[in-house]
């Protein structure tokens, strides 16, 4: 028998009992269905992360750090720290850098795989104020070029521009006194920034865009100023700091090869430990949260496969009792020279047939479902996280829960396949 | 001229130890091609396990069968079952039709197993329904034809492959005396005109008469055989 035939008639006999067909297949439906939800979910959330990976850095680009020597390093004994004038306060309480100097960036910027770098200045503004209304506290967030950021109205700081331009997240909104997010575009803010001499600067600054907030937003509940006005704020709060003191950076971003494979990448960031310095790549950032979101979706996938392998059970008797029932037609094919190994096809292939369907209709009912519910709670629950689709699909898992399910199903249909193939024709054909 | 099929004290038994039932106690027979040999015998005297290891449905225990000059025992997997599938037509008494399948489709059965490309099948399908005068209800689903009809159905079946043998086991054996005249009448054209070797396993000494030779098996031995005598001659 020819494959186009045996797979022809495996699916006509799959149709030959419908009622017993249509129950296995709604078994292996609602195990398809979850694991078609379950996984819909993991690819919803890290779809999310992955959108604000832009946001968080671009992608052929990471953080360069100066290594302070045992910092970081619990294993070592826990005698006191040698003070170190360039150490600069990251942000997080008790955890400082070394500060970059000009002649670092230099030597970054020699270092192979390195296509460019950009020094990140540390700006800490007193307040931001709109109109004569309440100063709200305001931290300095910075996009790098190829970063994006989701915005709720307007545009992002144009960095080319030689106006002083912002964007304010959407918290601050209301509290600074728009009405909106769409009339907070084109007012002026004024940010005030204190120098090294105590003496308070007040810049003017046009906002451009509002700002969502997302997960792992770059800049939090920070502003955006455009390059000018970081340029500005910077100058402003270099102010009296003696020349040799005023460019010290936190850190620099370092770009390198968009195509660069994980190893090179691994590589470039061993030539800069080589250096002194730790290279921290959006993919290193964001690792454990992806991780952590992974973990919880394997959970929930294994419950869907456990509800799978109970509809294999189905399929089994279902098959089982098929060849029961079909005993004279599977001998009288053996009689006519049908091989064993082509009943065995036969009937596998049934088996995956009902596996097939069974996984469709899961998938495509599991799509929409799916997405209806995310439309539900993106509108309701989960509403604050903007640009969430909290259960989404994409080709390469449905195609994999389709073939997971097929495999089983095919495990499942050898018990019967192989007892079909066995069977005896003139044990089969007796009648008397 | 080489029989088409020669057997040599063949023996086949079932169970073990005192359970052990010797269905074919040594048979030997020639059967030439063209003839039409009827095996008769009583319900248990070994003719359907004979037709079994005729037909290579069943391996002998003992003894050694030849399929036109060819040791059935060389004949294995694949070669064997293409051996049945292009020399061997069947007919049973309980048809063996899948009642949800059109009566074209039983029909292109054998052929389906043998590979033939669809329109090839379809055409020689039609045309043995059409030898059998059933052109007309090959798109019925077979469940729905009479007991003749679905019998003719079967030897379409059968003749499909252009078989060198036909082994049709109680082939009148469900069907009413005049359908089953008609059957064996088929069956004997069929014989005559396409020279078909029939062997037809019966308990039906009317339909036996009719055939060219007449084996009587009791035991699980050849008590009389019509056609022994002319072998003798013609050897």
């Amino acid at each position: 028998m020819k494959t186009p035939d045996l797979i022809g008639s495996a699916v006509s006999n799959t149709f030959r009992s419908k009622t017993r067909s249509i129950l296995t297949i709604l078994a292996i439906f609602v195990g398809a269905f979850t694991l078609s939800l379950t996984s819909g979910l993991g690819t919803g959330i890290n779809a999310y992360i992955d959108d604000t990976v832009s946001a968080v850095g671009a992608s052929d680009a990471m953080t360069v750090t100066k290594v302070q020597e045992g910092a970081g390093d619990f294993a070592a004994d826990s005698g006191p720290v040698q003070y170190d004038p360039d150490a600069v306060s990251t942000g997080i309480p008790g955890n400082t850098v070394i500060a970059l100097t000009p002649d670092d960036v230099d030597t970054i910027a020699g270092i192979v795989g390195v296509l460019d770098v950009q020094a990140v200045r540390s700006i800490t503004p007193d307040y931001i104020q709109f109109d004569d209304g309440t100063k709200f506290v305001a931290s300095v967030g910075s996009l790098v070029p190829g970063q994006t950021t989701l915005l709720a109205a307007g545009a992002a700081p144009d960095a080319e521009s030689t106006d002083l331009q912002v964007a304010i997240p959407d918290s601050y909104v209301d509290p600074l006194g728009f009405s909106s997010a769409d009339e907070a575009v084109g007012r002026t803010v004024s940010i005030a920034i204190t120098d090294a001499t105590r003496a308070q600067h007040v810049l003017e600054a046009t906002v451009v865009g509002v700002t969502e907030e997302t997960l792992a937003s770059p800049t939090g509940a920070s502003i955006l100023p455009n390059d000018a006005l970081t340029d500005a704020l910077f100058d402003a709060q270099s102010t009296g700091i003696p020349a040799d003191q005023a460019d010290r950076y936190t850190s620099a971003t370092v770009w390198f090869d968009p195509d660069a494979s994980a190893a090179e990448i691994a590589a470039l960031q061993d030539r800069l430990a080589d250096e002194g310095f730790t290279g921290t790549t959006v993919a290193d950032q964001l690792g454990t949260i992806t991780s952590v979101i992974d973990g919880i979706v394997l959970v929930l996938n294994a419950f869907a496969i456990i509800a799978l392998l109970a509809a294999s059970f189905g399929i089994v008797n279902t098959l089982l009792m098929s060849v029961q029932e079909r005993t004279r037609e599977i001998g009288l094919m053996k009689a006519m020279g049908m091989g064993s190994g082509r009943v065995f096809t036969l009937f596998s292939l049934e088996a995956v047939f009902l596996g097939f369907l069974g996984s469709a209709i899961g998938v495509v009912i599991a799509m929409v479902a799916g997405t209806a519910l995310s439309g539900v709670l993106a509108g309701g629950l989960l509403s604050d996280l903007n640009g969430l689709i909290l259960i989404a699909f994409d080709p390469v898992s449905i195609a994999t829960i389709i073939l997971v399910v097929m495999g089983i199903a095919f495990l499942a249909g050898t018990l019967p396949a192989a007892r079909a193939a066995k069977a005896d024709p003139v044990e089969s054909l007796r009648y008397e | 001229m080489e029989p088409i099929i020669s057997a040599r004290d063949v023996r086949k038994g079932y169970g073990k130890g005192q359970s052990r039932f010797e269905a074919l106690k040594g048979v030997s027979f020639d059967i030439r091609e063209g003839e039409s040999v009827a095996i008769v015998g009583k319900s248990g005297s070994g003719k359907s396990t004979l037709m079994h290891v005729l037909a290579l449905l069943d391996a002998p225990d003992a003894g050694t069968l030849t399929l036109e000059g060819v040791d059935a025992r060389t004949l294995r997997g694949a070669k064997l079952n293409r051996t049945r599938n292009k020399t061997f037509g069947f007919v049973f008494q309980q048809f063996f039709l899948t009642g949800s399948d059109s009566v074209l489709e039983n029909v292109m059965l054998p052929m389906k197993i043998a590979g033939v490309g669809r329109t090839e099948r379809k055409r020689r399908g039609l045309a043995a329904l059409e030898q059998l005068e059933l052109a007309d209800k090959a798109k019925n689903k077979a469940s729905n034809l009479s007991g003749g009809q679905k019998q003719r159905a079967v030897i379409a079946r059968a003749l499909v492959n252009n078989p060198r043998i036909i082994f049709a086991d109680e082939p009148t054996g469900n069907l009413d005396s005049h359908t089953g005249a008609v059957v064996e009448d088929i069956l004997f054209t069929l014989n005559r005109e396409n020279g078909i070797t029939l062997v037809v396993v019966t308990h039906d000494e009317d339909l036996a008469a009719r055939c060219d030779r007449r084996i009587l098996i009791r035991d699980g031995e050849i008590v009389e055989d019509s056609g022994s005598s002319r072998e003798e001659v013609a050897a």
